[in-house]
């Protein structure tokens, strides 16, 4: 029976599920869930990252001892690594203490890279799962079809030890998209550009399940920046729902190809909004200080000083988008003035950067390359000074965020960080396309 | 936790992110007190020192957004305020509060109707915001929820949980 208020599918018929319902349904036990209802939840994963000790010192506050199922905690060290002082090394140590103790299978340490990309590659996610965790970008398990949303570390060590948690089940935009991106313009740009439209908080508490005619030829690396960026608008989780290209990434990484199980809405599942982006209108675009929200095409800001560049994060630290940067870069030299820092994703990413050539281009054109991880966008290296301006492909532009609270980050694709790195100022990407 | 929350306000805009709450590099802390003396930093002279005078924070659309940081409610219980009251929150942000023991109300029509200074009273048993002899009403938690903070956060709750099973 529907609710109050609530459109049906179809005139007469049964209200269709969307992928959250139907996820979340699945791990609260039940057939059916509606939008606002709250449930108690079984999550596949639950992901700590850096911030795994404050959830062992939970623990240990609770006097718990006993863990739900160590089958489903994934813990990687991501922010701040190496440990750049004796806290964070003490810190890390509580960490994989307690992985050791617990036999957590799922530990990665400080070489591994960010914790989103390095779960996805390693086969931790899977179309159809609950994930959650300590950060607020799980939303980028979507880009494989999972519900990944973030929590805090009381609430992981909660999960760790009872297994579940409350959860409210949303309500659903629909995102279409149609026709392709002009050269130069790319998934960031997209997403930069929904961001400025809808607003901060936009999709606040709800689902984004994407769709249209140009979702099969994005590639999985599009998908994730696109997940990835959406809770920049608020977004409880977002879908792409699995394909082709998700079957082709996600199969090789499965230790059981039998658990590739894709959840896809029913075709009379309830939306609450509808929204049809044409890709082919995009341009590039760049978030200016100090809001992800205040977007302005490229163009309009173009002439703008920069002091840093920096690419990486778990929005644009992938290998496709080395790939791009590199393609601009290639056989030029950087602006004397900028500072380009090269974080990869992963070691993953790293190896495939080294043994493609591109790692080479990069550092050839002026690029410091550091270690994978979250780097620069964690407040790891890079640090600001006053009245410096930093041009950055990650996903956040608050202020103080890098530094000095007296230092402005603007956002942007790897192209246009690129193109920008050349000329010390921010610069259109179409011109090198 | 009190179901009758009473002071003064201090009022802040929309979209106000956890880097300004509490910015990353103090995240190696969980102690309320130590937080609460970076809180706001961001915000740059004066700050977190003139917050201490309030009880209330009072604010716009989504506050809390960006980063799923526990340590910004932890920062606000630790600089002394006792509720924060906004036109919505970012998710994660509310559910830390709740997780936190820090009460949070989502009532948008207070917005307008307060400045700097008001005293408000919040009675959160009965959903109501009561200012200048007007009352704004506001939806309750759900009891499934409400009760986690009742107890004054999520740990009180697993322990409490943990010692009956």
């Amino acid at each position: 029976m529907s609710q109050p208020g609530r459109p049906m599918g179809q005139p007469g018929g049964p209200t269709g599920q969307t992928i959250a319902e139907k996820i979340l349904a699945a791990k609260a036990g039940v057939t059916q869930v509606t939008p606002g209802q709250i449930v108690d939840a079984y999550p596949d994963l639950v992901m700590s990252h850096t911030a795994t000790w404050r959830s062992v010192s939970v623990m240990k506050k609770i006097g718990a001892k006993r863990l739900y199922d160590p089958s489903r905690l994934a813990i990687v060290l991501d922010h701040i690594s190496p440990a750049k002082t004796e806290k964070y090394a003490a810190d890390q140590q509580t960490s994989r203490n307690f992985a050791r103790e617990y036999g957590i299978e799922k530990f990665y340490d400080v070489d591994a890279g960010i914790a989103h990309l390095v779960l996805m590659e390693h086969g931790h996610v899977k179309p159809g799962d609950l994930i959650v965790g300590t950060d607020s970008h799980c939303t980028i398990y979507g880009a494989l079809g999972a519900l990944g949303s973030g929590i805090g570390y009381t609430e992981v060590a909660s999960v760790w030890v009872t297994g579940k948690l409350w959860m409210k089940v949303p309500t659903t935009i629909k995102l279409t998209l149609e026709g392709r991106f002009v050269a130069g313009v790319s998934a960031k740009d997209l997403m930069l550009h929904l961001i400025g439209t809808l607003g901060a908080d936009g999709c606040g508490y709800k689902s984004v399940e994407f769709y249209g005619g140009a979702l099969p030829d994005m590639s999985v690396s599009e998908r994730m920046t696109m997940a990835n960026l959406a809770m920049e608008m608020g977004s409880k989780c977002v879908f792409i729902p699995p394909d082709e290209k998700t079957r082709e990434w996600l199969l090789p990484r499965l230790s059981d190809p039998a658990d590739y199980k894709p959840v896809i809405a029913d075709e009379n599942a309830v939306y609450e909004q509808s929204i049809e982006v044409n890709l082919a209108e995009l341009t590039p675009m760049v978030a200016c200080p100090h809001q992800v929200e205040n977007t302005k095409p490229v163009t309009e800001v173009l002439g703008t000083r920069i002091d840093q560049a920096f690419l990486g994060s778990c929005a644009n630290g992938k290998y496709e988008d080395l790939a791009v940067a590199a393609a601009i870069l290639k056989g030029r030299k950087i602006d004397p003035r900028v500072r380009l820092i090269v974080t990869p994703g992963s070691k993953e990413i790293l190896l495939e950067a080294m043994r493609s050539g591109i790692l080479a281009t990069l550092v050839e054109s002026g690029a410091l390359v550091t270690n994978p991880g979250c780097g620069a966008c964690a407040g790891d290296g890079g640090t600001m000074a006053d009245g410096e301006v930093s041009l950055s492909t990650a996903n956040r532009n608050f202020v103080g965020r890098m530094g000095s609270n007296k230092s402005s980050i603007y956002l942007s694709s790897p192209a246009t960080l690129a193109a920008s790195a050349l000329q010390g100022v921010i610069a259109d990407p179409r011109e090198f396309f | 936790m009190q179901d009758t929350i009473q002071g003064r306000i201090y009022k802040f805009g929309d979209n106000v992110n956890s880097d300004i709450i509490i910015a990353g590099r103090y995240l190696i802390y969980i102690d309320p007190m130590q937080l609460a003396e970076h809180a706001f930093e961001m915000l740059g002279e004066g700050f977190p020192a003139r917050l201490r005078s309030f009880d209330i924070l009072v604010a716009g659309r989504n506050f809390g957004c960006g980063s799923a940081r526990e340590q910004a409610s932890t920062a606000i219980k630790g600089l002394g305020i006792k509720a924060v009251v906004a036109a919505s929150f970012a998710r994660t942000f509310y559910r830390n509060a709740i997780n936190d023991g820090l009460p949070i109300v989502e009532c948008p029509a207070l917005y307008d109707a307060v400045t700097e200074g008001d005293v408000i009273q919040i009675d959160l048993a009965k959903g109501v915001i009561s200012h200048a002899g007007n009352s704004h009403a506001f939806p309750k938690m759900p009891d499934s929820v409400g009760k986690i903070l009742k107890l004054g956060g999520l740990a009180n709750y697993l322990k409490s949980t943990l010692t009956t099973s």
